[in-house]
């Protein structure tokens, strides 16, 4: 059987061309195609988490087969921030600084049970989840994560950048949650 | 029973030690926080003694209790393979102990650490200043009356 019934079938006649040579879509649809497949993630990679990364990247697991594999260790080459461990105070001027050079558009996964909340962090030098610093696109618990729940993660992320449209971007100010409560007189 | 670095302490520093223990071998003086470089030089350069390596310097806050903190040393002498434990009680009130950097320059980090976390002043430490925590950080966290739930603002990038 042929592979393409278009070829022979007598309806579409003088319509042959157009059928084998042009797609009709979106264009914010198709870019969000390309950009789901094409994801550079940046590891900032702080703590215990980062091993689970290794292993997420090596063969067995293999994040290379959904398009995310190659790390860009300069944010202004990356299109996802994966914050890998837990983020102290000291630390989260850094971060900030590290999202704010990367490029739009832009995307943020907090990786790991610290990242996403603290963590059994729950002291005076540890940030309480990095989205009281950034907007955080993606949430992976686990402490740490297994490598199939950041696989996971990185599918619903997919699912995310092939929605968006041209209107999300730029982002502009950041919606950052209000963590005021927490903050008690010393 | 003492053994030889207690046994000479004793001797040479009677009035300023205030206890003295020792357990199995794991030896502890508790010095007066006056004679503490005069103690340390002491007990690097006598040849019977010659603890070279100074390994630990830190502090215990024993809240409720006057006085209040204590410095705790911990010295290694490489030559006769012996430890030993300097304990300097410090109050409150005057939460000051003099810097031992002339002695084993290796104390720099440590006192810096203790002066963090504690609060504890080091007199002539030539760069007494924050080592673990940011600049803007209020409060020591490790003293027992800091709150538990404590938290302070976060801090953004600095251009």
């Amino acid at each position: 059987m042929p592979s393409n019934t278009a070829n022979t079938d007598p309806r579409f006649g003088e319509d042959r061309m157009l059928t084998e040579t042009v797609v009709l879509t979106r264009l914010d649809k198709a870019i969000g195609w390309a950009r789901k497949y094409s994801i550079f993630p940046y590891p900032f990679a702080t703590a215990c988490c980062a091993m689970e990364y290794m292993s997420l990247s090596m063969s067995p697991y293999d994040i290379d087969r959904f398009g995310a594999l190659l790390p860009r260790f300069s944010p202004r080459q990356a299109d996802l921030l994966m914050v890998i461990g837990t983020v102290n105070h000291k630390l989260a001027p850094v971060l900030k600084r590290v999202y704010e050079q990367m490029a739009e558009p832009k995307w943020v996964m907090a990786f790991g049970a610290c990242a996403a909340s603290g963590g059994f962090y729950d002291n005076y030098a540890t940030v309480q989840g990095i989205d009281t610093l950034i907007p955080v696109d993606v949430y992976v618990p686990g402490c740490p994560p297994r490598p199939e729940m950041v696989i996971d993660g990185l599918l619903k992320l997919q699912q995310k950048v092939a929605k968006e449209k041209w209107s999300d971007w730029p982002r502009g100010e950041a919606p950052v949650t209000q963590n005021q409560n927490l903050k008690i007189k010393i | 029973m003492d053994s030889v670095t207690l046994k000479k302490l004793k001797e040479k520093f009677s009035d300023s030690i205030v206890d003295t223990h020792s357990f199995r071998g794991d030896e502890t003086a508790t010095v007066k926080k006056e004679k503490i470089v005069d103690i340390c030089k002491f007990l690097r350069d006598d040849n019977e003694l010659l603890y070279n390596f100074m390994m630990d310097i830190t502090a215990v806050d024993y809240y409720g209790r006057e006085p209040r903190f204590e410095v705790v040393y911990h010295l290694y002498s490489l030559k006769y393979n012996r430890r030993v434990r300097i304990k300097v009680p410090v109050p409150e009130s005057d939460c000051t102990v003099d810097s031992i950097i002339s002695v084993w320059i290796g104390a720099d980090w440590f006192e810096r650490e203790a002066y963090d976390l504690y609060g504890i002043i080091f007199k002539g430490h030539p760069n007494l200043k924050r080592i673990l925590l940011y600049e803007g950080f209020e409060g020591h966290p490790l003293r027992k009356d800091y709150p538990v739930k404590g938290r302070q603002p976060l801090i953004g990038p600095k251009n």
